[in-house]
C-alpha cells in the first residue's frame, strides 16, 4: 500500500513541494492537502498587482482543481487543521475532518503581525496577505476615498500604490526616518519617497499610531504626537510572524519558526515542514526563492533521494511597483571595515552603491537602473574577487567587454512582436503568452515551452527579465549552486571532487557513488562526467563513445539535413599547393556539394553522408591531414597572420608560433571549445584578443592573453602577462590549459569562467607561481601522449565501423 | 552490411546480432522508403523506430540514448524509445515497429505499430 503523505498549507511552498515530488516520484504516495483559504493554490506575490488593478484572481491561480485531480490529490479547501495527533499520526480539522498520515509537511506560511492598538478589531482595519485582504480593499476603495497604511516596508508601499491606483488618497505612516530601511539605504530611499510622493502618495515620517479610533468601522487614527487623521481603511503592513500556532500545540520545537534540519525535517523525523513558517539556521524567511530551493530538497527527501541538503539562501529585494526600479542584496550599510562604491546621477534618477570588503562585495543597493542586479547579486554569491574591475564595475556587466545585448534590458518597453530568441525566432508576445497561459515560471519550463533561449543563450538576461516582469518578484531567480543536471542534486565542482578523492573511473562508478537519479544519466550530464574522468585520468580513463554527443562521436559536425561536415586540420591556418590539390582531388572524387572556407582559416567540406566519411578520411589522411576537431568541445584553430616573415611590421615569426602552438595542442579534449590565435603586430590582423588563449607578437617578445570570446557574447581577452621566448609562450599556454581543463565546469567557456573565478586568481596561478606553471604545463604534456592520436586514421582503418554502416539494407 | 530481400508485408526481418548494436546506441536499417534506427538500452532491450525526429527530421539514431528515451542530436527533443512520442512539453511522434529477440538475433517487422499518424 501507498504510504500517506499529508499537507497542511495549501500555499507556495507547501504546493511546490509537492511537484517537485511529483516530478520525482509520480506515484510514492497517496496525497491529501488542507488549505485553510477557499482557493487552490494562487500565486501570492501576485497579489500587489491583483490591487493595483494589473491582473486579476484568475490571472494569478498557479494549480487549478483539475491539477490536484490530475495528480490524483485529495483537497480539502476552506479546512483549518486544528490538531496534529502525533502519537496516531493523524491531523484533525476544526469541522472534524480526520487525515491519517505517514509523513507530514507543515507550510503554513506566517501571519501577519497586528499591532496591539485600541481598536484594531473595527471594520476596515486589514492586513495585506490574502485574497480576501484584497477584496475588502477593492470593496472599500469603491465606496472611500481614503485610506492610511501603517508601515512603509516592501508590502506596505506595494499595497499604498494598488489603493492609490484604485483611485483613493493614501498616506503611509511610518515608524522609522527613512522607508524600508531593511532593504535600502538613507539615499535610495529618499529617491524612492520622492518618486511616490510624486505619483501623490503622502507620508508621515518618524510617527507612531497610538489608537484607531470609530463606532463600528475605522473613522479616524490618532498618532502619539496627538495628529488625528481621517480615514476609511486602515492597512497594518508591519511584518510578518511565522505561523506556528499548529506545531506549538503539537509540542513540534519552535523558536520563532518551526526549527527544522538541512533536509527541511522538524525534532518529529516524520514531520518535515517549509516555507515561511520554517526557521533553519536561525534564519527565518519571507520570500519565495528560498522557499522554492526548501522545496526542492525537501521533495528529494520525501522521493528517499536524500542526497539534497539546505544549507541556508541569500535573498534580494525588488519592489513590485511598477516604474519604480530598486534593488538591493546583504549588507548595504556597512562597517569600518568596508568600503563604498558609489554611483549616484540624481537628475536621471539613478544611484548605485556597492559595499566592498577586501575586494569582495558584501552588499549592494540600487535605484533607478536595476539591470545589473543579477550580475552584483552572483559577484557576491561567488565571493569573486572585483579588484580586476573595480574601476568600471559601477558601470555595470556591459563594460566588461559585453557589445553583444546589453542595452536591451528594457523588456517591458518592447512591444509584443518584438524578436527575443533569435535562434528560435521567438518574439516577446509568444514568451509572455506561455509563461501566463502555463503559468510558468523558471527560466528551464519557458525554456522548455516556447524554446526561448534554450539555443545559444544570448537571449537568457532578457527571458528572465521578462519572468521577472510577468511574474513578478524574483520569481525566476534559479538555485544559485546548480546540481549538474535533473539527475543529479550535486554540482559540477562536488562532482570533479569526488571523482578525484574517491578515485571513480567510469561513468557507472560516478553514478552509483553519487547515487545517481536515474538509471544511466542523460543527454546533459554524460558528455560532462565523459569529459571529467578523461581528463582526470588522462591515461586510464577509457571514452566512452555513448556518452558523446554526435559529432564527437563520429568525428565531424551534423549537418541539418543529417549529412556531415569534414574540416581537416591546417596548422597555423597555413597550407601549401599541394595539401591544397589533394582537397580538390577529394571534393571531387566524394562530390562534396560546398567547400567552404571557414572563420578559422580552415577549408570545410560540407554535405558528406556519414557512411563515406571514413573512406574520405583515409585519403584525407593519405595526403597528410589529420582531423582539426571543428566539431568538438576541444583545442580547434590556431589563426595567425602571416607575421614578420613578410609583413613590414611583422615583429616576430607568428605563424610558425601559431603552427608550433597548434602542433602541442591539437587532440586535446576541453571543457568547451577553445581557440587560439597568434598575431605578429598589435595591429592583430589575427585577432587574437577574441580568443581563448591570444599571442600577440611586440618587439621585444610576446604578450599574451587569456579568456576571450567572439560568438554570441564577445569579450575582448584580459592581458595575463609578456614574456620573451616562444619556449615561455608554449609553457604559459600549456599551463593555462591545463587549469581551465581540470576547474572549468563542462560547457564554460574561459570567458565565463575567467569571470567567475577573477582574472587574479588565474595569474596567481600560472604567472606567480612558477613551480605551479610547470607542473600544470607537464600534466597537460602527459595527457596529451594520450590524445594526440589522429581519429580519422583510426577510423579510416575500421575503428568503431559500426557507427558508420547501416546495419542492414533492405531492398 | 547485408543486403536483405523483403516484400514489406513479410513478417521479420533479421537485423542482426544483439551485439553488433552498442549499449546506449542505435544502428540503421536503410528500407527503400525511409531508414529505421534500431536501438539498445543499457538493460539490453532494443526498440525500433522511424529515423526521423517529429520536430525537423533529425537522424534520431545518433542520439544520446538515455533511459528509455534517446536525446535528438539537431535540437535536443527527447523521443521515448518505446512509443515514439516526444516528452512534455515537445509534442509530436515518430512510428514505432514492432522488434523481438531469438536467440541472440534482432528481428525487425517492417509493419509499422499502430498510433502514431506519421507513418
Ligand atoms: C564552420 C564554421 C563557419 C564557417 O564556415 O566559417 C563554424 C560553424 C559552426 N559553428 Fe562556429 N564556426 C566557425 C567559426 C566560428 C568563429 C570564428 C573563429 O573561430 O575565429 C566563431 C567566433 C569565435 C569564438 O568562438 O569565440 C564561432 C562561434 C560559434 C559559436 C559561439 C561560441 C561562443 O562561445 O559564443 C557557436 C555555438 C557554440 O559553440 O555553442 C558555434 C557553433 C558552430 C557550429 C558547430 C554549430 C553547430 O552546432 O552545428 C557550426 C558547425 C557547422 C559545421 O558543421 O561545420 N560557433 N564560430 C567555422 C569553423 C571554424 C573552423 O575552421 O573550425
Ligand atoms: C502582497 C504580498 C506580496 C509579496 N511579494 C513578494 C515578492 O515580490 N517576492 C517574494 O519573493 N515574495 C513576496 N511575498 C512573500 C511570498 O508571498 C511568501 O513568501 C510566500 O507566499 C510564502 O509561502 P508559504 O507557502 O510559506 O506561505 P503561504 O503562501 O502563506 O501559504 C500558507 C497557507 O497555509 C494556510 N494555512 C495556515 N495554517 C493552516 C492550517 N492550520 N490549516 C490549513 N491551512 C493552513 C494558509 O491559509 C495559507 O494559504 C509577498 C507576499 C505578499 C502577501
Ligand atoms: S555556422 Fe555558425 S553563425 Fe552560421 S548558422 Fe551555423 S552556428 Fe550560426
Ligand atoms: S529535429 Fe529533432 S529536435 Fe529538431
Amino acid at each position: 500500500m501507498k504510504e500517506k503523505l499529508v499537507l497542511v498549507g495549501n500555499g507556495m511552498a507547501g504546493i511546490r513541494t509537492l511537484e517537485e515530488l511529483l516530478k520525482l516520484v509520480p506515484e510514492a504516495y497517496e496525497i491529501t492537502v488542507f488549505g485553510e483559504e477557499p482557493y487552490p493554490n494562487y500565486n501570492r506575490i501576485m497579489l500587489s498587482p491583483v490591487l493595483a488593478g494589473e491582473k486579476t484572481i484568475d490571472d494569478i491561480i498557479l494549480n487549478d482543481e483539475q491539477w490536484y485531480k490530475d495528480n490524483g490529490i485529495t483537497l480539502h479547501t476552506g479546512k483549518k487543521v486544528a490538531t496534529i495527533d502525533r502519537l496516531n499520526r493523524k491531523v484533525i480539522c476544526a469541522d472534524g475532518t480526520i487525515a491519517e498520515y505517514d509523513r507530514l509537511i507543515l507550510a503554513t506560511g506566517s501571519q501577519p503581525f497586528v499591532l496591539p492598538l485600541p481598536g484594531n478589531d473595527l471594520d476596515g482595519v486589514i492586513s495585506f496577505r490574502d485574497i480576501s485582504d484584497v477584496d475588502k480593499m477593492l470593496e472599500a476603495a469603491q465606496q472611500y476615498q481614503h485610506a492610511v497604511v501603517i508601515g512603509g516596508g516592501l508590502l506596505g508601499l506595494e499595497a499604498a500604490n494598488g489603493l492609490m491606483k484604485q483611485g483613493m488618497q493614501v498616506t503611509v505612516i511610518h515608524l522609522m526616518d527613512r522607508l524600508m530601511e531593511k532593504q535600502l539605504d538613507v539615499q535610495a530611499a529618499s529617491m524612492l519617497k520622492a518618486s511616490l510622493e510624486e505619483r501623490g502618495m503622502q507620508f508621515l515620517m518618524g510617527a507612531e499610531t497610538e489608537a484607531i479610533i470609530g463606532q463600528e468601522r475605522v473613522e479616524k487614527i490618532r498618532l502619539k504626537d496627538g495628529t488625528e487623521l481621517y480615514t476609511d481603511l486602515v492597512v497594518m503592513a508591519v511584518g510578518i510572524r511565522p505561523n506556528i500556532e499548529l506545531a506549538k500545540k503539537a509540542r513540534i520545537h519552535c523558536v520563532r519558526g518551526i526549527v527544522v534540519n538541512d533536509t527541511l525535517q522538524t525534532y518529529d523525523p516524520r514531520i518535515y515542514a517549509v516555507g515561511e513558517c520554517v526557521e533553519h539556521r536561525g534564519q527565518t524567511y519571507g520570500l519565495v526563492a528560498p522557499l522554492f530551493e526548501m522545496a526542492k530538497v525537501c521533495a528529494n527527501h520525501l522521493a528517499q533521494h536524500g542526497i539534497g541538503l539546505y544549507q541556508g539562501s541569500v535573498t534580494s529585494t525588488k519592489l513590485k511597483v511598477t516604474g519604480i526600479d530598486l534593488f538591493s542584496v546583504g549588507d548595504f550599510i556597512g562597517d569600518d571595515k568596508t568600503e563604498e562604491l558609489v554611483y549616484k546621477d540624481e537628475a536621471s534618477g539613478v544611484y548605485r552603491k556597492l559595499v566592498v570588503e577586501n575586494n569582495r562585495l558584501r552588499g549592494a543597493v540600487m535605484y533607478g537602473d536595476t539591470v545589473d542586479g543579477a550580475w552584483y547579486f552572483d559577484l557576491l554569491r561567488d565571493q569573486t574577487d572585483i579588484a580586476d574591475f573595480r574601476k568600471s564595475i559601477l558601470f555595470g556587466q556591459a563594460h566588461l567587454g559585453d557589445s553583444g545585448h546589453g542595452e536591451e534590458n528594457r523588456v517591458a518597453q518592447l512591444a509584443d512582436s518584438a524578436e527575443i530568441c533569435g535562434c528560435n525566432g521567438v518574439c516577446k508576445g509568444e514568451i509572455v503568452e506561455a509563461i501566463t497561459k502555463k503559468k510558468l515560471f523558471t527560466l528551464e519550463e519557458v525554456r522548455a515551452h516556447t524554446k526561448a533561449s534554450s539555443s545559444c543563450g544570448s537571449c537568457t538576461g532578457l527571458v528572465e527579465s521578462l519572468l521577472a516582469v510577468t511574474v513578478g518578484g524574483d520569481y525566476s531567480v534559479a538555485p544559485h549552486l546548480k546540481p549538474m543536471c535533473g539527475c543529479t542534486d550535486f554540482t559540477h565542482d562536488e562532482v570533479r571532487a569526488t571523482i578525484r578523492e574517491q578515485q571513480l573511473k567510469s561513468i557507472p562508478q560516478v553514478m552509483q557513488f553519487l547515487e545517481w537519479k536515474t538509471p544511466n544519466g542523460c543527454g546533459k550530464c554524460r558528455p560532462g562526467l565523459n569529459y571529467y574522468l578523461l581528463c582526470a585520468w588522462p591515461d586510464e580513463y577509457h571514452d566512452d563513445y555513448q556518452s558523446r554527443f554526435i559529432n564527437e562521436r563520429a568525428h565531424a559536425n551534423i549537418q541539418k539535413d543529417g549529412t556531415y561536415s569534414v574540416v581537416p586540420r591546417m596548422w597555423g591556418g597555413e597550407t601549401t599547393p599541394a595539401e591544397l590539390k589533394a582537397i580538390a582531388e577529394i571534393a571531387e572524387k566524394y562530390k562534396v556539394p560546398t567547400v567552404h572556407v571557414t572563420g578559422g582559416q580552415r577549408i570545410d567540406m560540407l554535405g558528406i553522408k556519414k557512411a563515406d566519411l571514413p573512406a574520405i578520411w583515409g585519403d584525407l589522411s593519405k595526403a597528410g591531414f589529420v582531423s582539426g576537431h571543428a566539431y568538438g568541445k576541444a583545442i580547434r584553430t590556431v589563426k595567425t597572420c602571416v607575421g614578420k616573415e613578410w609583413c613590414r611590421f611583422g615583429t616576430q615569426n607568428s605563424t610558425q608560433m601559431g603552427i608550433e602552438l597548434e602542433k602541442m595542442t591539437w587532440g586535446s579534449w576541453t571543457p568547451h571549445k577553445f581557440k587560439l590565435a597568434v598575431s605578429g603586430c598589435p595591429r592583430n590582423c589575427a585577432e587574437a584578443t577574441i580568443k581563448d588563449f591570444g599571442v600577440v607578437a611586440v618587439d621585444s617578445g610576446w604578450e599574451l592573453h587569456v579568456g576571450g570570446n567572439g560568438g554570441v557574447k564577445v569579450r575582448a581577452t584580459d592581458f595575463l602577462c609578456h614574456v620573451k621566448t616562444p619556449e615561455e609562450v608554449k609553457e604559459y599556454c600549456a599551463a593555462f590549459l591545463q587549469l581551465y581543463r581540470e576547474e572549468a565546469h563542462y560547457l564554460e567557456r574561459t570567458a565565463p569562467w575567467i569571470e567567475r573565478v577573477g582574472l587574479s586568481y588565474v595569474k596567481s596561478r600560472i604567472v606567480e607561481d612558477e613551480q605551479n606553471r610547470r607542473q600544470l604545463a607537464e600534466r597537460f604534456l602527459f595527457s596529451q601522449k594520450y590524445s594526440q592520436k589522429d581519429p580519422w586514421a583510426e577510423r579510416a582503418q575500421g575503428e568503431d565501423a559500426h557507427e558508420f554502416e547501416p546495419i542492414v539494407q533492405i531492398v | 552490411m547485408q543486403s536483405v530481400r523483403t516484400e514489406k508485408a513479410q513478417a521479420w526481418v533479421k537485423v542482426g546480432a544483439i551485439d553488433e548494436i552498442p549499449r546506449l546506441g542505435a544502428r540503421v536499417v536503410k528500407t527503400a522508403e525511409y531508414d529505421i534506427a534500431v536501438f539498445r538500452t543499457a538493460d539490453d532491450r532494443f526498440f525500433a523506430m522511424r529515423d526521423e525526429c517529429p520536430h525537423k527530421q533529425g537522424p534520431l539514431s545518433q542520439g544520446i540514448v538515455h533511459g528509455d528515451k534517446v536525446s535528438c542530436p539537431l535540437h535536443d527533443w527527447k523521443i521515448h524509445l518505446q512509443t515514439g512520442i516526444a516528452v512534455a512539453p515537445d509534442e509530436g511522434c515518430t512510428a514505432t515497429f514492432p522488434v523481438k529477440l531469438e536467440g541472440d538475433q534482432v528481428y525487425l517487422s517492417l509493419t509499422p505499430n499502430e498510433g502514431c499518424p506519421n507513418q
